[in-house]
């Protein structure tokens, strides 16, 4: 049987590993490319690198480069990817897939373009929303710092038709608050979706994991604090369930 | 160790995982280098027949990778679209594959929604029949990204099994030369001891 996932999103804001909360304050968690290694030694399945440095131009290969040589999993990237030239580099570094947001947003014609060359599967786009009174729930670009007129759903399935094979999507208003995922649009999205669907912000625990993986169609999360912070409140503790406690539900 | 250059197919993480083990390994699409190969890997990542046809832009590979395979019997290994090559057609193009096994590659379609394709993540195989790959393995996990899977004629060549909606042959084998549809060099430490293997095998 095909093992849901748990995968640590990880933040690169300006070279350091970082966690945000509803997308502000980067707090310092670590050297990336020593953070990513611990995850590796944990035989973590699977790891999501996203960039979001703010006035970042183009990817830091070097740093990406590092962290691909001795990371034996897949490996998603995204952050200023905003180009075919781009997308190619990074594959060629050892990643598997490409994560598009703001680029996909500005010219959905990317996702067709990475897809028809590399293929759906290394073609994902990242999905960021926020709901409010008087714009209703919107899709955000530049992380989370620029409203756009598109709802997530559609966009989504946009998305999917224009050959994207995955899609993260990130409720704002949960990330890094420890306050369970935005389930009811993750489980209508999935609904709707044909392809994977991770979804991501606002995990608290473990259990709260395998009730939702019991419970819903969900089979893919999305981690953040989780796996870099020991409990709420609490200092930094770079740590992955093993792999049974997930599936023994 | 020798791995076939099949155009689009990116190898980054492979090159990775064998520098760390230790493993020396020339990329080649010249069939005068591989004419010195002691074992073959055909890695790939894409469509089945841009790798078909780049291949046969490149003089006399073809020839000499069926060569070293069926005639001088050197252990090769097809990884993912690598694999599919080895058989004979798919349902995924119009070119003949490589013939080396014989079977066909189909789509995976199913009415339930719970089965996305493409079969994405981390997934269990069971071994169909004992081989040098799978020696010492209490439990074999390995990731996979595929939309097409192997059908291949005859059963005794399916060397693992996996489950995604249906049994398919995750791994096949015929002699020397093996097929994983499974990513060894993203699948940590089964992916490491499985290839350290193959070149016991």
């Amino acid at each position: 049987m095909l093992q849901k996932r748990l995968i640590p999103v990880l933040l690169l804001c300006d070279g350091m590993l970082a966690k945000t909360q509803k997308f502000k304050r980067p707090c310092y968690i670590g050297d990336p490319v020593n953070t990513i290694r611990i995850f590796n030694e944990l035989e973590v399945d699977e790891i999501i690198v996203l960039d979001i440095s703010r006035n970042r131009k183009v990817p830091e290969f070097e740093i990406l480069q590092e962290i691909a040589r001795e990371c034996f999993i897949p490996l998603s990237y995204g952050g200023s990817v905003n180009s075919l030239e781009t997308a190619e580099k990074i594959f060629a570094l050892g990643y598997e897939k490409i994560i598009l947001n703001t680029a996909a947003i500005n010219n959905p014609s990317i996702i067709s373009e990475i897809s028809n060359k590399f293929g759906s599967q290394a073609t994902v786009v990242s999905i960021d929303y926020k709901k409010s009174l008087i714009w209703g729930t919107k899709v955000y670009a530049d992380s989370g710092r620029k409203r756009t007129p598109l709802d997530p759903i559609p966009w989504a399935l946009k998305c999917q038709e224009n050959g994207a094979g995955e899609i993260l999507i990130t409720s704002i208003d949960h990330e890094g608050c420890w306050k369970g995922l935005d389930v009811d649009l993750a489980i209508r999205l999935r609904k709707s979706l044909r392809i994977p669907l991770i979804c991501h912000g606002g995990v608290p625990n473990i259990s709260y994991v395998e009730n939702l993986f019991f419970e819903t169609q969900i089979n893919a999360v999305g981690v953040g604090n989780l796996v870099v912070y020991q409990k709420q409140g609490m200092g930094v503790l770079i740590n992955y369930p093993k792999n049974k406690s997930i599936e023994t539900k | 160790m020798h791995i076939v250059n099949c155009g689009a197919g990116n190898i980054g993480s492979l090159l990775n995982m064998l520098k760390f083990l230790n493993i020396e390994a020339k990329v080649t699409d010249d069939w005068r280098e591989l004419s010195n190969a002691s074992r073959i890997i055909l890695p790939g990542v894409g469509a089945f027949d841009n790798a078909m046809s780049y291949l046969e832009t490149r003089d006399g590979l073809i020839d000499e990778l069926k060569n070293k395979a069926l005639n001088e019997r050197i252990p090769t290994l097809g990884i993912c679209l690598g694999m599919q090559l080895l058989l004979e057609s798919s349902a995924e193009g119009t070119s003949h594959g490589l013939g080396i096994i014989s079977g066909v590659c189909e789509r995976f379609s199913f009415d339930d929604n719970n089965y996305n394709v493409p079969h994405m993540g981390w997934n269990n195989v069971t071994i169909s029949k004992p081989s040098p790959l799978s020696e010492n393995f209490d439990e074999m996990r390995f990731y996979f990204v595929h939309s097409y899977y192997c059908k291949v004629s005859r059963s005794e060549d399916v060397l693992f099994t996996t489950n995604y909606g249906t049994n398919f042959a995750s791994g096949i084998s015929n002699g020397n030369v093996y097929g994983v549809q499974f990513h060894p060099e993203k699948s940590h430490k089964f992916g490491m001891k499985l290839l350290k293997n193959f070149m016991q095998a």
